[in-house]
C-alpha cells in the first residue's frame, strides 16, 4: 500500500507566495511600460495632433522652436510665438504690454528632426564603412591567433563603455584636439565609434552565417578571394548586416550624452543647409531631438507652457525610434524568408 | 608529357605502395604527378609519402575508408587546403603538366580555373540557374552576353541538365532537386573549361536514379577532361573509373587499373577492403 502524502499547508502557502511574487514582478514591468507610453502618448498627442483637419500639427513638425510670449490684452490671455508677437506688435503700434517670455515653448522641432537625421545618416555611414570592413577582415582574412583575440577583446570592451565617456572622448579628441569644435563631423565620429562594436559583431555573425560551401564553390571556379567575398559572400550577408544595423540607428538617434559636448546646440537659427560655403556644413553644430528634450526639460524654467514642447518632442522621438525598430524587424523577417540554405 | 614511372622507395617499410602494377603502356600521359607527398593538419600528419601519377583524359577513383586522406589529397590538387589554417604540405610535390603547383609565384586563381571541383554537398549559389553557370565566366571577365549564353547552354548540355532546365534558366538553382543541383554544380565547373575536374563524393547525397545520371555523365566527360573522383561507393568506382587508387591510413596502398583492383588486387589490404572485411 502506497501512502500518498498530501502537501503540507506550509508548502502550499510558499508555492502561492512565490507564484504571486513572480507574477506581480511581471505585471509591474507591464504597468510601468503602459504608464510611460500612455503618458507620453496622451500628452504628446495633444501637441502633435489637432482636432481640425489636417489633424496633424504641421507647424510643430515644420517650424523651428520659438520663444513663447504670454500677456493679457483686452481682457484676453494671448499666447503668441516670437514671430506672431512681432507681427502683433506692429499691428498694435503704440500698445504697450507686459509679456512673459517662455523659451522654446512656441514653434516646432523641425531643426531637431533634421539634426538628428543628419547625425544618424553620417554616423551610420561611417560606422557601416569601418565596421563592415573590419568584420570582413576579422571573419574572412585574419587567422585566429593571440593578436586577433586581443582585437576582439578590445571590440567587446568598446561596447561596454558608457556613452557619456564616449562623449567626453569625442570632446577631447575631435572637438578640442582636432579643433573641429562642436560640429556635425565631431558628432558623427563620436556616435560612429559608439555603435562600431555592435556593427562589427552583427556583421561578423551575418558573414559567418553564409555557408562555407559558397566560398569554396566560388574559389574553385577561379575567383580570387576578394571576388568571392564581393560577389558571393557579401551580397548574402548584407541584408543581415543592414537589419542589425538599424537597431544601431535607434541607439545613435537616441543617445544624448555623446552629442551634448560634440555636436548639439541648444538653439540655432539657421537650418543646417544654410551655410556660407560647402565645407562649413561639416563643421556646424546642429539641434537634435534627444538634446532638445533634455534642454526643454531641465535647462529652462518650468511652467504650464513648457509641457507642450516636452511631451510633443518626446512623442515624435519615440515614434521615430519605434518606426526604425519596426522597419528592422520587418526587413529581418523578409530577408530571412528570402535567403535560406 | 610522358609519365615518370620510376617511383622512389616508400618511406614506410611495412606497406609497399609502389604502383609498379601499372603497365607503362596504360598511362600514355600523366596529367598529375604526385611525388612523395606528406601532408599535415598542424601536428597531425594525414598523408604519408604518396606517389601517384594520374593519367589524362581518364577517370581515376580514390577509394578507402573514412579518414584515409583521399579527400585531403583531392583538395591538394587545386590547393583548396590553403583555406585551412595550419594545413600544409610538409614534403613532396604535386606537378600538373610538369608545373609544381605549390611553387612560389604560381597563380592559385589560375590553377583553380584549370582544375575544377565538384563538392560532396552540392553547393549551388543562391542565384538563378543561368547565373550559377555564368558565375565563373563573369569572374574571368567575360561580359559579352552571346558568349555567356553559348557557354551556359554548352555546359548545361555537357552536364545533361539542359533539357530539364532550358525553360526555367532564370529561376533559382535552389528550386532544383538534389541530383539536378549536383549536375548544376558540375555544369558550373565545366563552364570555365577546366582541364581537370575533381569530384569529392559527388553522389553521396543522391538517390540511385540521380546517381546513375551523374555516373553516366562522368563516363562521358572523360572524353574531354581528366577526372579524379573520391568515392565511398566501390560499385561506383567499379562502374565509372578507369584507374583506382586505394588509400589506407594516409598511405597509398595500391594503384592500378580498376578492373585489376577489383578482380585481382596485388595487396592483401586492398582485397580485404574491397571484399568488405574492414573499412
Amino acid at each position: 500500500m502506497i501512502a500518498i502524502a498530501f502537501k503540507s499547508r506550509r508548502t502550499r502557502r510558499t508555492e502561492r507566495v512565490i507564484f504571486w511574487l513572480l507574477r506581480l514582478a511581471t505585471y509591474f514591468i507591464l504597468a510601468c511600460a503602459t504608464y510611460i507610453f500612455l503618458d507620453i502618448g496622451i500628452k504628446g498627442s495633444r501637441t502633435v495632433f489637432t482636432s481640425t483637419p489636417p489633424f496633424i500639427n504641421l507647424p510643430f513638425l515644420t517650424e523651428p522652436p520659438q520663444t513663447l510670449y504670454v500677456f493679457d490684452y483686452d481682457g484676453k490671455k494671448m499666447t503668441l510665438s516670437d514671430r506672431q508677437f512681432r507681427e502683433w506688435k506692429s499691428a498694435h503700434a503704440g500698445v504697450d504690454v507686459e509679456a512673459t517670455s517662455v523659451a522654446y515653448s512656441a514653434g516646432g522641432i523641425w531643426p531637431c528632426i533634421v539634426g538628428t537625421a543628419l547625425l544618424v545618416i553620417g554616423s551610420m555611414a561611417l560606422a557601416l564603412g569601418i565596421g563592415i570592413s573590419s568584420a570582413i577582415y576579422l571573419s574572412e582574412y585574419s587567422r585566429n591567433g593571440r593578436w586577433i583575440r586581443l582585437v576582439r577583446i578590445a571590440i567587446l570592451n568598446l561596447a561596454g563603455v558608457p556613452s557619456i565617456v564616449f562623449g567626453l572622448f569625442g570632446f577631447g579628441l575631435f572637438v578640442i584636439f582636432f579643433g573641429w569644435n562642436v560640429s556635425l563631423i565631431a558628432g558623427w565620429f563620436t556616435l560612429g565609434l559608439m555603435v562600431l562594436p555592435a556593427i562589427i559583431t552583427a556583421s561578423e555573425e551575418s558573414l559567418r552565417a553564409v555557408p562555407q560551401g559558397l566560398r569554396e564553390g566560388s574559389l574553385a571556379l577561379g575567383a580570387s578571394k576578394w571576388q568571392t567575398i564581393r560577389k558571393n559572400v557579401l551580397p548574402y550577408a548584407l541584408p543581415g548586416i543592414l537589419t542589425s544595423s538599424i537597431l544601431g540607428i535607434a541607439r545613435v538617434a537616441g543617445e544624448t550624452a555623446p552629442i551634448m559636448f560634440t555636436a548639439a546646440y541648444a538653439m540655432k537659427d539657421e537650418m543646417p543647409w544654410q551655410v556660407a560655403k560647402f565645407t562649413d556644413f561639416f563643421f556646424q553644430g546642429v539641434m537634435a531631438l534627444p538634446y532638445h528634450i533634455y534642454v526643454v526639460s531641465s535647462k529652462i524654467p518650468q511652467n504650464e507652457y513648457t509641457e507642450r514642447v516636452q511631451y510633443g518632442s518626446a512623442f515624435v522621438f519615440l515614434f521615430l525610434v519605434m518606426l526604425i525598430a519596426l522597419t528592422s524587424i520587418v526587413l529581418r523577417e523578409r530577408s530571412r524568408s528570402r535567403l535560406s540554405w | 608529357m610522358v609519365a615518370t614511372l620510376e617511383m622512389p622507395e616508400t618511406t614506410s617499410p611495412t606497406i609497399v605502395n609502389q604502383p609498379e602494377q601499372v603497365p607503362k603502356a596504360e598511362i600514355e600521359r600523366a596529367m598529375i604527378e604526385i611525388e612523395q607527398l606528406d601532408f599535415a593538419y598542424g601536428a597531425h600528419q594525414v598523408l604519408h609519402g604518396v606517389n601517384l601519377n594520374i593519367p589524362a583524359r581518364a577517370v581515376t577513383a580514390f577509394i578507402g575508408p573514412s579518414g584515409c586522406g583521399k579527400t585531403t589529397l583531392l583538395r591538394c590538387l587545386n590547393r583548396m587546403n590553403d583555406l585551412i589554417d595550419s594545413a600544409r604540405i610538409t614534403q613532396g610535390a604535386i606537378r600538373i603538366e610538369g608545373v609544381d603547383i605549390n611553387a612560389p609565384g604560381v597563380d592559385v586563381v589560375d590553377l583553380r580555373r584549370r582544375v575544377g571541383m565538384v563538392f560532396q554537398k552540392s553547393n549551388p549559389f543562391p542565384k538563378s540557374i543561368y547565373d550559377n553557370v555564368a558565375y565563373g565566366l563573369r569572374i574571368a571577365g567575360i561580359t559579352k552576353r552571346s558568349l555567356i549564353d553559348e557557354a551556359v547552354e554548352k555546359s548545361l548540355r555537357s552536364a545533361a541538365l539542359w533539357e530539364e532546365v532550358k525553360d526555367r534558366l532564370h529561376v533559382s538553382g535552389y528550386g532544383l532537386s538534389g541530383g539536378q543541383q549536383q549536375r548544376l554544380c558540375i555544369a558550373r565547373a565545366l563552364a570555365v573549361e577546366p582541364e581537370i575536374v575533381l569530384m569529392d563524393e559527388p553522389c553521396s547525397a543522391l538517390d540511385p536514379i540521380a546517381t546513375a545520371k551523374v555516373e553516366e555523365l562522368i563516363r562521358q566527360l572523360k572524353e574531354q577532361y581528366t577526372i579524379v573522383i573520391v568515392t565511398h561507393n566501390m560499385q561506383q568506382a567499379g562502374r565509372c573509373s578507369d584507374h583506382t587508387a586505394f588509400f589506407y591510413l594516409g598511405r597509398l596502398i595500391e594503384f592500378d587499373q580498376t578492373a585489376k583492383i577489383f578482380s585481382n588486387p596485388a595487396q592483401r589490404q586492398t582485397e580485404e577492403y574491397i571484399t568488405g572485411r574492414f573499412g
